[in-house]
């Protein structure tokens, strides 16, 4: 047990600790919080398994991006303050469907891997992961920008219903009869 | 460095996502739940990154990075949904969303 494996159980713990809280808390609010502090904890595993990059773009974009999104649509749609009671369904096929994959994974990766000890690489630095973005993986690089480019156009599309649905339109798919969610 | 930390952490962390999404009425909850399984999948990329020595080097980070482009772009379009069924509906309990259309 070296100062690595150390670092990665605290954070690991920590990680799984917070993300426990995340799924069983019953203030909204402080569900995001949580979700801040798990993953901040998997980016600090990142930075001790070498990926250094991959660790600040994912402080800059979950915990910076995702999560303020998150609690945006946690005000905007005006989610109590308080604790709710009526956050959660029945929990039994949740805990046997979460449970089974959980522990089954866990179960085949420790099968393969027992404890057993590997170095770890070079560090996964910006001018590395650079260089192997724009010599290897140019293509999907360039397709996850125009998906990118899409999921923005459509998320524009969706929260704005004015946009390509006159009244006279909407007024004549309703009267043949065929009207619904299409667009 | 023992691998099987990370992995470890990072089954945990799916299982706790799947039963987060099954379990929360909420749909930012089950939101939260889909980002917890994205970041499992992004900590298993990276482990195998530091445990596979794959043909072209850091291949696993290349991958990792996708996937938290593919995530900032699902949560985007995702929370665009919410906030429409919100204004429709005034509530985004995902088990009272009619499957089918009323008449």
């Amino acid at each position: 047990m070296t100062g690595v494996d150390a670092l990665l159980l605290a954070l690991g713990a920590v990680a799984v600790g917070s993300a426990v809280l995340v799924v069983a808390t019953k203030h909204l609010v402080r569900a995001g919080l949580y979700l801040v502090v798990c993953l901040g904890a998997v980016a600090g595993m990142y930075l001790v398994l070498t990926a250094e990059l991959v660790a600040w773009v994912q402080v800059l974009i979950y915990v910076g991006a995702v999560v303020v999104l998150l609690l945006f649509a946690v005000m905007l749609t005006r989610a109590p303050i308080g604790a709710s009671d009526d956050l959660d369904r029945p929990a039994w096929p949740a805990v046997l469907i979460g449970g089974g994959v959980g522990l089954g994974l866990a179960a085949l990766l420790v099968d393969a891997y027992r404890w057993t000890k590997v170095e770890l690489p070079d560090a996964g630095t910006a001018e590395r992961i650079g260089e192997q973005v724009f010599a290897s993986w140019v293509l999907p690089f360039e397709v996850l920008s125009i998906l990118l480019l899409s999921a923005l156009v459509g998320a524009i599309v969706l929260s704005r219903p004015d946009i390509g649905r006159s009244p006279a339109k909407r007024a004549a798919v309703d009267r043949s009869g065929n009207g619904g969610g299409g667009r | 460095m023992r691998p099987v930390i990370p992995y470890v952490t990072a089954a945990l962390l799916f299982g706790l996502g799947v039963y987060g999404v099954l379990r929360r009425r909420n749909a930012v909850l089950v939101l939260m739940g889909v980002e917890l399984m994205l970041n499992a999948v992004n900590l298993i990329l990276i482990t195998a990154d530091t445990t596979a020595r794959a043909l072209l080097p850091h291949s696993g980070q290349v991958f990792a990075l996708f996937v938290i482009v593919l995530a900032a772009a699902e949560i985007g379009v995702g929370l665009a949904i919410v906030l429409q069924l919100y204004r429709m509906r005034a509530s985004v309990a995902v088990d009272e969303v009619p499957l089918e259309e009323k008449r």
